[in-house]
């Protein structure tokens, strides 16, 4: 009888009862036959896997990690965590040159933005795109995200840093790299918003990549090294500085919060709860009435928001909805739930393209037939993927915040 | 966050309620730990197709006098038990749920093993059958997907002879298909009726079956078809131009997937909140023994207010329920349960036996109120499968309890 209680397994494994839920809401399944579901990649594959690694499959590396079974299912089982720790744990194929490019988000950031105007030209030649899709495995119908030329860091160090010690209330912001080398004007909104808030916002000692593709690429020594360095500087903002860490990118955050503890085993527990999304913090705030925000009078859209997996997984786009629903003049639609099938390094390789636009094919559908002014996303690669397979553009909820919000009454009101 | 009601479960009994509640004006959040048991659905929704004594029943609303005090039907009582059961079918045609059935008199549905079970409602895919021994035809041809292996062909053929029907066994095959049979164990329904919706591969199996009809007088085929549209079905079936009898497989069951997501759809177009793949995890009590708020695991200090709270975790399989070797208890608010102390009544060793455990729940008041060491809980209440005092497997009595526990619990909080 002790034993029965006691005998709990990692991710929840045993209480698994081979329901098939998993399977009906997997995006991978009814589009590519070679994946073998949820089910069979995850608790059945893992009883085999336990007694010998052999039986490990390769067909393994289909899984988006969406997250999405783990969503469905009934018995908490954490399904996308058997499977990607199972191909952290066995995977014999080292990563690609290719992989390690695309996952390598911070070097090749770092490096491209240096160079951006030759990169962002270069990058967007068909010739580039065609030697990229034959020697390296990079679709050629995928666009890369334009680079920079100034990361968002040295903007920041050299315009807003000094006036940031100003304000009553402070925050740290994880910007991430998308907004570091490629969106810089994310962050500006982020600023601009907070700021307004009566927030100033500040960087964390030393930011890496949160590791969401190193994890998803299996290069998992450097995605630990990140881990352990993005906790200690969380760690001082937190402790030492008394600022909680906000960000703008769900996955960045669904990485730090559970992903460092279920998949790389580095513990988090006494920083977690000071993780979030801004939506999310702002809405607090909001709730508590601790801040006050007004609104340009003729501000109007028709916006269709779409839920990145991970932000379904985190169950905090109702945060993000709920803010872009204040703002008066807004029409809001919540789009279905289903994956947009970037899956963030996922689409971009070249054997995954087809199977990656099936799976978002009934999202764009309903982008189509809504026609919104826009759409509203918290996730980077959804909205490059929604970008390239629409005609809408995508626009993360802070920066409809800052456009919506009447930044200069706002302040007052806060002050 | 605060909300008019808040309810804890989003299956079949959560929707219904909260569905009840929205419509009427009531501003409300479903907060579910995961998919429900309607993913398991047999097609159909049964009132009461047994006596506690293993008598059947044929006219559920007249045996509800003789169920005992305990049982949710007399705790809800008879009149109020009669008018929900009557107004069931509308409520879920204003969902876009097409039913068949009477509360007076059962039906009969055909199981995947080709049993025949009591049925009260039955969703507009299958065929309820009058009596347990109509034959559904002279001649029939069932059909299979080749290399489907949830539909057992030779047990419903079996099962058919034995009323006299004579059966030829047949299956097509669709190029489409071929891709999920590359992998045998994801050609389950739901796969296949993913494939069949897209571009309308359903004809091209419509037409094939059509072809294969010689002197058959019914066609009989797995319920894999319109995972998103109930349409399709209606389509296919003038389609093959014959009686067509759908009957349903092993899980997971494509027509009650479609339901469940036909009502959180209902539920959210009506202005509801559906929090999927969250857990309450705690909540607290204001000085006069209700509810304050709730925190759940994905809101963390962002605890969600509301007037009312409405219990529908189902039982065991959902964690409504927890046992272990000493105690079983609810695990959110810790409600009085009744069940019997010695786990030795719990079950018994022979598995095909009635089960005790499945008839333990909550303990209600007649408005269905919770308590809480002995006092009730006024703004809290318990509904669906986390009801104690049936024997749902049992008695046949899972689909008629969640719903008319569900529209009783709504009624009751729009007329405090």
């Amino acid at each position: 009888m002790k034993m029965q209680e006691k005998n709990i397994s990692e991710n929840n494994f045993e209480q698994c009862i081979k329901c098939t839920v998993c399977t009906v809401y997997c995006p991978v399944v009814p589009v590519n036959p070679l994946y073998p579901g949820p089910k069979q990649a995850g608790p059945d594959g893992e009883r085999l896997r336990l007694k010998k690694g052999l039986f490990f499959d390769n067909t393994l590396k289909y899984c988006l990690n969406c997250k999405r079974c783990e969503v469905a299912c009934p018995s908490g089982v954490r399904i996308a965590d058997i499977i990607q720790s199972a191909r952290i744990k066995y995977t014999t194929e080292p990563p690609k040159l290719r992989d390690m490019i695309l996952a390598s988000t911070d070097f090749m950031g770092s490096v491209t933005t240096k160079v951006a105007p030759v990169a962002n030209f270069a990058l967007g030649l068909k010739p580039t795109k065609a030697v990229m899709d034959a020697v390296l495995k990079v679709d050629k119908h995928r666009t890369f995200p334009k680079y920079a030329s100034k990361t968002f860091e040295s903007w920041y160090k050299k315009n807003v840093k000094a006036f940031q010690e100003s304000f009553n209330h402070h925050v740290s912001f994880f910007h991430g790299c998308y907004v570091n080398y490629n969106y810089p004007q994310l962050g500006k909104d982020l600023i601009s918003v907070m700021n307004a808030l009566g927030y100033g916002v500040h960087l964390l000692e030393k930011e890496k990549c949160c590791g969401t593709a190193l994890i998803s690429n299996c290069m998992i020594d450097q995605a630990k090294k990140n881990a352990v360095n993005n906790l200690e500087s969380i760690r001082k903002s937190v402790y030492e500085r008394q600022m909680p860490v906000i960000g703008t990118s769900s996955s960045c955050n669904f990485t730090i919060r559970d992903e460092y503890p279920h998949l790389l085993g580095i513990d988090n527990s006494d920083v977690r709860d000071y993780i979030e999304l801004a939506t999310r913090f702002i809405y607090r705030l909001v709730e508590e009435k601790k801040v006050k925000m007004v609104f340009k009078k003729d501000y109007k859209a028709k916006i269709a928001y779409h839920t990145p997996c991970h932000m379904e997984r985190l169950g905090w786009g109702i945060f993000s909805t709920e803010i872009l629903r204040m703002i008066p003049g807004v029409e809001l639609t919540v789009l279905d739930s289903n994956c947009c099938g970037i899956a963030g390094t996922y689409g971009f390789k070249k054997e995954n393209y087809e199977v990656s636009q099936a799976i978002g094919k009934p999202l764009f559908d309903q982008i189509a037939r809504l026609k919104p002014d826009f759409v509203a996303c918290d996730c980077e690669t959804c909205k490059w993927q929604i970008e390239m397979s629409t005609e809408k553009e995508v626009k993360n909820p802070i920066s409809i915040l800052a456009e919506a919000l009447d930044l200069i009454a706002t302040s007052e009101a806060n002050k | 966050m605060r909300f008019d009601t808040v309810i804890i479960g989003g299956g079949l009994s959560g929707l219904v309620c909260g569905i009840r509640l929205q419509k009427s004006g009531k501003n409300c959040a479903i907060i579910s730990a995961g998919q429900s048991a309607m993913h398991f659905s047999s097609g159909t929704f049964d009132l009461l197709g047994r006596m506690p004594d293993g008598s059947v029943v044929e006219n559920p609303l007249e045996a509800i006098d003789r169920l005992d005090a305990g049982h949710p039907y007399s705790i809800i009582g008879k009149e109020k038990v009669a008018r929900y059961a009557t107004e069931a079918p509308d409520f879920l045609a204003g969902c876009g749920i097409t039913v068949k059935g009477d509360a007076q008199s059962n039906s009969w549905r055909i199981t995947p093993t080709g049993e025949r079970k009591p049925a009260w409602l039955t969703l507009g895919d299958f065929t309820p059958l009058t009596s347990k021994n109509e034959k559904i035809g002279t001649k029939a041809l069932i059909v299979n997907i080749l290399g489907y292996l949830d539909f057992n062909t030779k047990f419903l053929a079996d099962s058919f002879e034995k009323q006299g029907t004579v059966c030829r066994i047949a299956s097509i095959r669709l190029e489409e298909m071929e891709r999920l049979r590359k992998n045998p164990s994801e050609m389950r329904s739901t796969n296949i009726a993913r494939v069949m919706d897209r571009d309308n591969i359903w004809e091209k199996a419509a037409s094939q079956v059509k072809e294969m009809i010689k002197d058959e007088d019914v066609v009989v085929l797995p319920a894999v078809f319109g995972l998103k549209n109930a349409e399709t079905v209606e389509t296919m079936r003038k389609a093959i131009g014959i009686k067509t009898v759908f009957v349903a497989t092993m899980p997971p069951s494509v027509p009650g997937i479609r339901t469940q997501m036909t009502l959180k759809a209902e539920f959210e177009r009506a202005g509801g909140r559906f929090f999927i793949g969250d857990s309450v995890i705690e909540a607290d009590f204001n000085e006069d023994n209700t509810v304050k708020s709730v925190a759940t695991y994905n809101f963390g200090d962002i605890r969600v207010y509301a007037d009312d709270f409405v219990l529908a975790t189902g039982s065991f399989f959902s964690k409504g329920l927890i046992a272990t070797p000493e105690k079983i208890y609810e695990p959110v608010f810790g409600i009085d349960l009744n069940y019997e102390e010695k786990r030795d009544g719990w079950f018994d060793r022979n598995f095909w036996n009635r089960q005790n455990y499945i008839s333990f729940g909550a303990k209600v008041s007649e408005k269905l109120n919770t308590y809480v060491d002995g006092r009730p809980v006024e703004n809290l209440y318990a509904i669906g499968s986390l009801l104690g005092g049936s024997n749902t497997l049992y008695e046949g009595c899972g689909g008629g309890v969640a719903i008319i526990s569900a529209l009783a619990a709504a009624d009751e909080i729009l007329h405090k």
